[in-house]
C-alpha cells in the first residue's frame, strides 16, 4: 500500500501536526465568532460567553467519551444513556440519604457509584466487542436500547429531582471566576490528552485503530486495550452524567440525547479519522468550542431548537464532504 | 553478484514456431504511471492450447501487463496488440471479456456467501436491466462446467465452506462460463498443497487440450514445468526473454528474474559446539505439524524450508506463542517454556518477523517511529510512568542508524517506504526487544533483489553477535546461501536436513519443490 | 446452510432454513408455548391477528432495512424519513384534492425513494461511511420536520387514508378477530422484496456487492446504481410503512416514529443480517420482528410493566449479538484465561479465534 491509498489522516502525521491542524480550526472559529458578532450586537458580551462556558462542558465530556472508541476504530452510540444511568445512580444515592438533606458524604458516595456504573457499562460493551468480535455499532446500539429501557423502567419516564443545594454549585458555581463544569472539563481534557499522547494505553489505542492484528502480533494485549477503551469511555460518560445532573438539578432519561450527533460532529470536525487510528484531543476541543459558539449564537439569534438540530445534520454532512474534497483534490504531502 | 546478459548463447530466447497461428501477440508495449515506466517495450505471445509461464519478481510489471491485455489499462502509443491476427486498439474490460480474455487473480474475487452455482454462473445475473434469475439455467451451466473439469463440488454449498483448492476450481469455472480463450492464473498454486496442485495441473491440461491458452503467473518453475512449454520472463518492467522450460532450472530462472548470478559463497559452518538457545522436542499440534525436533544454537542460522502448507508458519506461530502446541516441549536456554500468548514469548526473548508485512508485520498507516516503539513501550517510560518523547526519539534514531534505513523523517507513515526499508523497520522493531531467538518468516517477500542482500547482511551480523536465527523460506537459494543448516518440512513434519555446500542446491530444489 | 430441498429443479432458489432462522423459530415456538400455557388470552384468534396487525408496519420497515444491510450499509434515518413522508404526502394529497390509495402509495413511495437516494448519493459520491451519513440525515430530517410542522399533528387526513379496511373478521368467544389492510400491504412488500433480492438479477448483484465489494466491481456490477437501489428501496418501503402507520393511527404525528429505527434495526440484526453485508434473509428479518413483538405482547399479557419491555428487548439483543459472534463457550474460555493471567501476571492463551 502506498501513501496516497492509505486511509491515514495526512495531517495527523505531519511533523507540525499540532499547530497546522489547529490553525485552520482556529481560523474557522474566528470567522464563526465574527459572523455572529456582526449579525447580533449582543453576541460579544459577557452573558454569551458565560453561557458557552457553562454549556460546553457536558457536550465536551460526552465528546471525550466518543473520541477514544472512534480512534480505536469503533463507535459508542450509548454515551448519552450511559450518562443518564450514571446520573440516576447519583440521584438515587442522594435520595437514599435524605434527598434535599443529603450530606456531602452521600454525594461523594453517589459520585463514586455513578462513575463506577458508567465504567461498568463501558466494560460490558468492551468485553463484548473485544472477546467476541461483535461489531461496536451493534453492541453499543443494543446497549443504548437496553439502558434507555432500564432508565425508563426505573423512573417510569419521569424526572428525578430534589437534591441538596450544594449540588447546584457543581453545575452553576464558579471557582476563581471560572465555572465549575469548565474546571471539570479542563481536567478531563488534560487527562485524555495525557492518556492519548503519553501513556502506553493511548499509544496502543491508535495502533489498534489502524490495524488490530498487527498490533497483537507486536505483543500488545489488544483485548485488554479494547476493553479499557470502552471502560474509560463509560467512565467519562459517568462524569458527564454527574455534571448534567448538577446543571439541570434533575435527571430524566433522554436528557442530552441530541448530543450524540454533536459529539460525532465535533470528532470529525476535529479531524478524527472515521476509520480509526488518527485523532487528537486538542483539535477536537477547538471543534467543540466552534460548535458551542454556533449553538449559543443560533440561540441568541432566536433560532428554533429543531432548526438547530437540522442544521447540525447539514453541518455534519458538509464537514464530511469537505474532508472528502480535501483528501481528493489537495495534493498529498509525501 | 554479476549481471548476466539475457542474450548470451545459453539463454537465447526462443520464439514459437513462426507458422503456428498465435492467439495473441504483443510487441513494443509500454506503460507509464506518473513518470514511472512500469513497462518498457515488452513482447508477449501465446498460441491457442498453449500453457505458458509468466515469471518475474514482485513489481516487475506482470500485473500491469495482464491489466493491459484484459483492457484495464491502455498501453502507451507505439506498440501493437494482435488478437487472432487482428489488431485491437482501445481495448476495454468489457471488450476483453467478450474476446474471451479472463483473469483469475490470486484473491479469486468470489462471493463467499453465495452458492457455488451462482458464483460460477454469476454472469447470468449481470446487466442493468432487471430480469428474473433463472436458477435452473444457473445450475445447469455450473454443473456443466464442473463436469467439464471433472470436479465434483456441491452446487448449493456457499463458497465460504469450500477449501482454497475448491474455490480455485469455482473461479476457473467462472472464467470458462465466459467462453474463455485465454486465461491468466495469478499464482494459482501459491496456497495449494502438492496433491491439490497436481489436480489443478490436470485441469489445466484439459483446458489446453480444448484449445484454451493458459498463462500461469508464477515464479516457482518446478510446479509448472510439466505443463508449460515456455516461460516468459520480465524484470523491472522490461522483457528479458522467452525460454523453453525444458532444461530450465529454478536457479537459472531466478537469475533471469533477478538479473544476478547466485554464485554466492556458502557461509555454512558447523556450530554444533555452541550452546543451544532454542530446542524443541516432539512438538505437535493437531492439523498443523507433528513430531518436530529442532535445535537452534548460539550464532546459528537454521533454514526451514518446504512448500506452502507444509506447516512452517504454523510451527513458527507456536514458537512465538500465538498458538499452543498440543504436545512436546519448547526450551529456551535450557528452560521449558509455556507461552500463553506472544507476549510471553516476546518477554522470553523470541521475535517473529511475519511473512505478511502488510497486514501483520507493521501498522502501515502509522509512523515509522511508532512502529519501532510499539513492542518496547515498557522501556520508554519516564519516572512518572509516562512515555518519554526523548527516549522514544533516541531509540528510533539509534535503530534507524544501526540498520541504515533510508527514511524521510521518523514521523512519516511506514506505508511510504519501499519494501526493503519496511523490512528493516520490522527488524528494528524486533531487535529493540533484544531477542535471543529471531524467527524470520519469508523475510524477502516483496523486497527488491538489491535490498535483499542488505537484509541478509543484517541477519549475518546478528548471527555473528550470537543471536539464534530460524530462517523460513520457500526460496531455496535464500536458505542455501544464508543458513548453516537446512531443515525440510513437508506435511507438518521435518523429513530431511541438508547442509549447504555438502548438498547440491539443485538437488534440494528438486526434493522440496518437485 | 444445510440443503433441505432435493438437488433438482427450480426449487433450488427457495430460501433454505439457516441456523439463525431455526434458532429463532425454536425460541419463538417455546415462547408461544409458554404464553399459551400461562395466559388464557395469548393463544386466541383475536390476539394472534392483532399481533399481525401491530407488527405489519415494523415488518415493512424491516425488509427494507434488510436490503440495505445485505448491500453492506446501515441506515438509522429511515423511521424519521417515514415521518417526513407522512407529512409531505398529506400535504401533497391536499394539493391534489384528496387522492386515493394509488396516488397515496405513489407519492409516499416516491418521496421515500428520494430521501433514500439522498443518503445513497452522500455515501457513494462522497465516500462517507453510512452510519455517519444517516446520523446526519436522521437529525436533518427530524429537525426540519419538527421545525416546519411546529410539532403539530395532522388529524384531517383524507377519509380513504384513515378509514379502517377490514379484510377478514370473525366473532369469537374472546371478541372480534380482524385482519386489516396493513397486513396485506405487508405481504405485498415482503413479496416484492423477496422478488428483488432472491429472484431478480439486480438483487443478486446487491448481495454480491455486500458480500465482496471488490469482486463485485471486477465482474462489472455498477456499484453506484446498487447504492441507489438499496437505499432507494429502503426509502420506498419506509414511505409505504409511514402511510400504513398513519392509516393505523388515523393521524400524522411528527414524532410518532422517532426511535422506531432502533427497534427495527435490532430485530433485523436479531434475524441474522450482518453488519458488513452479504448475509441476511427475509425469513430471518420477519422472525426477528416476530420475536420482539411476541415478547412485548407476552409481557403485556403477563402484566409486566410496559417500561420493562424495552429493557428486556435491549438485553435480549445485546446477548444475541454477542453470542452470534462466538459461542458462550469461547467467551467464557477467553474471560477465564484473562482472569488467570491477571492473577498470575501471565498472558492469556492468545489463541486466535
Amino acid at each position: 500500500m502506498s501513501g496516497p491509498t492509505s486511509p491515514g489522516n495526512p495531517a495527523a502525521r505531519s511533523p507540525f501536526g499540532g499547530f497546522a491542524e489547529i490553525g485552520g480550526l482556529l481560523g474557522f472559529l474566528a470567522i464563526v465568532v465574527m459572523v455572529f458578532a456582526l449579525s447580533n450586537s449582543r453576541f460579544l458580551s459577557g452573558p454569551t460567553f458565560a453561557s458557552i462556558a457553562f454549556q460546553l462542558p457536558e457536550l465536551g465530556l460526552l465528546t471525550l467519551a466518543m473520541l477514544i472508541p472512534i480512534i480505536s476504530g469503533g463507535f459508542n452510540l450509548a454515551i448519552t444513556f450511559t450518562a443518564n444511568i450514571s446520573a440516576l445512580t447519583l440521584a438515587w444515592t442522594m435520595q437514599a440519604y435524605g434527598g434535599v438533606d443529603a450530606g456531602t458524604g452521600a454525594y461523594v458516595l453517589g459520585v463514586v457509584a455513578a462513575l463506577g456504573v458508567g465504567a461498568f457499562i463501558g466494560w460490558v460493551m468492551g468485553v463484548a466487542i473485544a472477546y467476541t468480535g461483535a461489531h461496536p455499532i451493534l453492541v453499543s446500539l443494543s446497549m443504548m436500547i437496553f439502558l434507555r429501557g432500564l432508565g425508563e423502567f426505573m423512573t417510569r419516564g419521569g424526572d428525578v429531582s430534589g437534591f441538596p443545594p450544594f449540588v447546584s454549585f457543581i453545575g452553576h458555581g464558579t471557582l476563581g471566576g471560572i465555572p465549575m463544569p469548565l474546571w471539570i472539563l479542563g481536567v478531563c481534557v488534560l487527562l485524555w490528552h495525557v492518556l492519548l499522547t503519553r501513556t502506553r494505553l493511548g499509544f496502543n489505542v491508535y495502533m489498534i485503530g489502524s490495524n488490530i492484528e498487527a498490533t497483537r502480533y507486536s505483543g500488545i494485549d489488544t483485548r485488554r486495550t479494547l476493553t479499557l477503551v470502552y471502560t474509560l469511555s463509560g467512565l467519562m460518560c459517568g462524569i458527564a452524567g454527574v455534571v448534567m445532573l448538577s446543571r439541570f438539578n434533575s435527571v430524566r432519561v433522554g436528557h442530552g440525547e441530541a448530543y450524540l450527533l454533536i459529539t460525532v460532529l465535533a470528532c470529525f470536525l476535529g479531524r478524527v479519522d472515521p476509520f480509526g487510528g488518527f485523532g487528537r484531543v486538542l483539535p477536537v476541543l477547538v471543534a467543540l468550542v466552534i460548535l458551542q459558539v454556533m449553538a449559543s449564537g443560533l440561540n441568541l439569534l432566536g433560532a428554533n431548537q429543531h432548526l438547530a438540530t437540522a442544521m447540525w445534520g447539514v453541518f455534519l454532512i458538509l464537514v464530511m464532504v469537505i474532508r472528502w474534497g480535501l483528501a481528493r483534490y489537495l495534493p498529498k504531502r509525501r | 553478484m554479476t549481471d548476466i546478459d539475457p542474450q548470451s548463447a545459453a539463454l537465447r530466447p526462443q520464439s514459437t514456431d513462426a507458422a503456428a497461428p498465435l492467439l495473441i501477440q504483443l510487441e513494443g508495449i509500454s506503460k507509464v504511471f506518473g513518470g514511472v515506466k512500469a513497462l518498457q517495450d515488452v513482447r508477449f505471445d501465446i498460441a491457442p492450447g498453449e500453457v505458458l509461464c509468466l515469471a518475474g519478481e514482485n513489481g516487475c510489471g506482470k500485473s500491469t501487463l495482464i491489466k493491459i491485455i484484459s483492457g484495464v489499462y491502455q498501453p502507451e502509443a507505439g506498440g501493437t496488440m494482435l488478437f487472432d491476427g487482428k489488431p485491437m486498439d482501445k481495448l476495454t474490460p468489457g471488450l476483453a471479456r467478450s474476446l474471451g480474455i479472463q483473469v483469475i487473480w490470486q484473491d479469486l474475487a468470489l462471493f463467499p456467501e453465495m452458492s457455488v452455482a451462482e458464483n460460477i454462473a454469476f454472469e447470468q445475473n449481470l446487466g442493468a436491466r432487471p430480469r428474473l434469475v433463472d436458477y435452473g439455467r444457473i445450475r445447469q451451466i455450473a454443473g456443466r462446467m464442473l463436469d467439464r473439469l471433472g470436479v465434483a463440488i456441491d452446487l448449493e454449498k456457499p463458497v465460504r465452506e469450500l477449501s482454497i483448492a475448491q474455490r480455485q476450481m469455482v473461479a476457473i469455472c467462472r472464467a470458462l462460463v465466459a467462453d474463455a480463450r485465454l486465461v491468466f492464473m495469478d499464482e494459482p498454486t501459491a496456497s495449494l498443497s502438492k496433491g491439490e496442485t497436481d489436480a489443478l495441473l490436470v485441469i489445466v491440461r484439459r483446458l489446453a487440450s480444448e484449445g484454451i491458452a493458459v498463462v500461469f503467473v508464477s515464479h516457482r518453475l518446478a510446479e509448472v514445468l510439466d505443463v508449460c512449454s515456455r516461460v516468459t520472463v520480465l524484470r523491472d518492467g522490461r522483457y528479458v526473454g522467452t525460454y523453453p522450460t525444458k532444461g530450465m532450472t529454478q536457479t537459472r530462472l531466478t537469475e533471469l528474474m533477478t538479473g544476478r548470478n547466485f554464485d554466492q559463497s556458502v557461509r555454512a559452518a558447523d556450530r554444533s559446539a555452541a550452546p543451544a538457545v532454542l530446542s524443541v522436542e516432539g512438538l505437535g499440534r493437531e492439523g498443523d505439524y507433528a513430531e518436530i525436533d529442532l535445535v537452534v544454537r548460539r550464532g546459528e542460522v537454521v533454514g526451514l524450508t518446504g512448500r506452502l502448507g507444509a506447516g512452517r508458519t504454523e510451527l513458527a506461530l507456536s514458537l512465538f506463542g500465538m498458538t499452543r502446541p498440543d504436545r512436546g516441549t519448547i526450551r529456551l536456554g535450557g528452560e521449558v517454556t509455556d507461552f500463553r500468548s506472544n507476549r510471553d514469548a516476546i518477554r522470553a526473548g523470541i521475535a517473529y518477523v511475519s511473512e505478511d508485512r502488510l497486514s501483520l508485520g507493521l501498522v502501515q498507516p502509522q509512523s515509522i517511529a511508532d512502529n519501532i516503539a510499539l513492542p518496547v513501550l515498557g522501556k520508554l517510560v519516564d519516572a512518572l510512568g509516562l512515555l518519554s518523547k526523548r527516549r522514544k526519539a533516541a531509540l528510533v534514531d539509534d535503530w534507524i542508524r544501526q540498520l541504515a534505513v533510508k527514511i524521510g523523517a521518523p514521523e512519516h507513515a511506514v506505508s511510504t517506504l519501499s519494501g526493503g526499508n519496511q523490512q528493516r523497520i520490522v527488524l528494528a522493531k524486533w531487535l529493540a526487544t533484544e531477542p535471543k531467538v529471531l524467527i524470520l518468516d519469508s523475510p524477502t517477500v516483496g523486497v527488491d533483489v538489491g535490498a535483499r542482500a542488505g537484509i541478509f547482511e543484517i541477519v549475518h551480523r546478528l548471527a555473528e553477535a550470537g543471536m539464534a536465527i530460524l530462517l523460513i523460506s520457500d526460496e531455496i537459494p535464500e536458505v542455501y546461501y544464508n543458513s548453516d543448516r537446512i531443515l525440510h518440512m513437508r506435511d507438518g513434519r521435518i523429513i530431511a536436513d541438508y547442509v549447504p555446500g555438502r548438498d547440491d542446491i539443485d538437488a534440494i530444489e528438486e526434493a522440496v519443490h518437485a | 446452510m444445510p440443503d433441505t430441498t432435493p438437488a433438482a429443479g427450480p426449487r433450488f432458489a427457495l430460501p433454505r432454513l439457516g441456523s439463525t432462522e431455526r434458532a429463532l423459530a425454536v425460541v419463538i415456538a417455546l415462547l408461544c408455548l409458554f404464553l399459551a400455557l400461562t395466559t388464557d388470552t395469548f393463544f386466541t384468534l383475536v390476539n394472534l391477528l392483532d399481533l399481525l396487525n401491530i407488527s405489519a408496519v415494523n415488518v415493512i420497515f424491516a425488509v427494507g432495512l434488510l436490503v440495505v444491510l445485505i448491500a453492506g450499509g446501515i441506515d438509522i434515518s429511515f423511521a424519521v424519513a417515514a415521518s417526513v413522508v407522512q407529512y409531505l404526502t398529506a400535504l401533497a394529497l391536499q394539493q391534489i384534492g384528496g387522492g386515493g390509495w394509488i396516488s397515496g402509495v405513489l407519492i409516499a413511495g416516491g418521496i421515500g425513494f428520494l430521501l433514500g437516494a439522498f443518503n445513497a448519493a452522500l455515501i457513494y459520491h462522497f465516500r462517507i461511511i453510512s452510519i455517519v451519513v444517516t446520523i446526519a440525515t436522521f437529525n436533518l430530517f427530524f429537525g426540519a420536520l419538527m421545525f416546519f410542522t411546529q410539532g403539530v399533528s395532522i388529524y384531517n387526513l383524507p377519509s380513504w387514508w384513515t378509514s379502517r379496511v377490514v379484510l377478514f373478521e370473525m366473532e369469537t368467544a374472546s371478541g372480534w378477530a380482524e385482519l386489516t389492510l396493513p397486513v396485506v400491504v405487508m405481504l405485498a412488500v415482503v413479496f416484492a422484496t423477496w422478488l428483488l433480492i432472491r429472484r431478480l438479477t439486480i438483487g443478486r448483484q446487491l448481495y454480491a456487492m455486500g458480500d465482496n465489494p471488490e469482486g463485485a466491481r471486477r465482474v462489472g456490477i455498477n456499484i453506484g446504481a446498487m447504492h441507489y437501489l438499496a437505499f432507494g428501496w429502503l426509502g420506498i418501503t419506509a414511505g409505504i410503512a409511514g402511510l400504513m402507520q398513519a392509516h393505523y393511527a388515523q393521524e400524522v404525528v411528527p414524532n410518532a416514529l422517532y426511535g422506531r429505527e432502533l427497534d427495527v434495526l435490532a430485530a433485523v440484526v436479531l434475524g441474522g443480517a450482518r453488519l458488513g453485508g452479504g448475509r441476511g434473509t427475509i425469513l430471518g428479518a420477519i422472525l426477528g420482528v416476530a420475536l420482539v413483538t411476541i415478547t412485548q405482547n407476552g409481557l403485556n399479557l403477563l402484566g409486566v410493566s410496559p417500561y420493562a419491555f424495552k429493557m428486556i428487548v435491549g438485553a435480549v439483543i445485546l446477548i444475541a449479538i454477542t453470542l452470534s459472534n462466538s459461542g458462550v463457550g469461547d467467551l467464557v474460555t477467553a474471560m477465564k484465561n484473562s482472569a488467570r493471567r491477571g492473577a498470575a501476571r501471565k498472558a492469556d492463551s492468545g489463541v486466535s479465534r
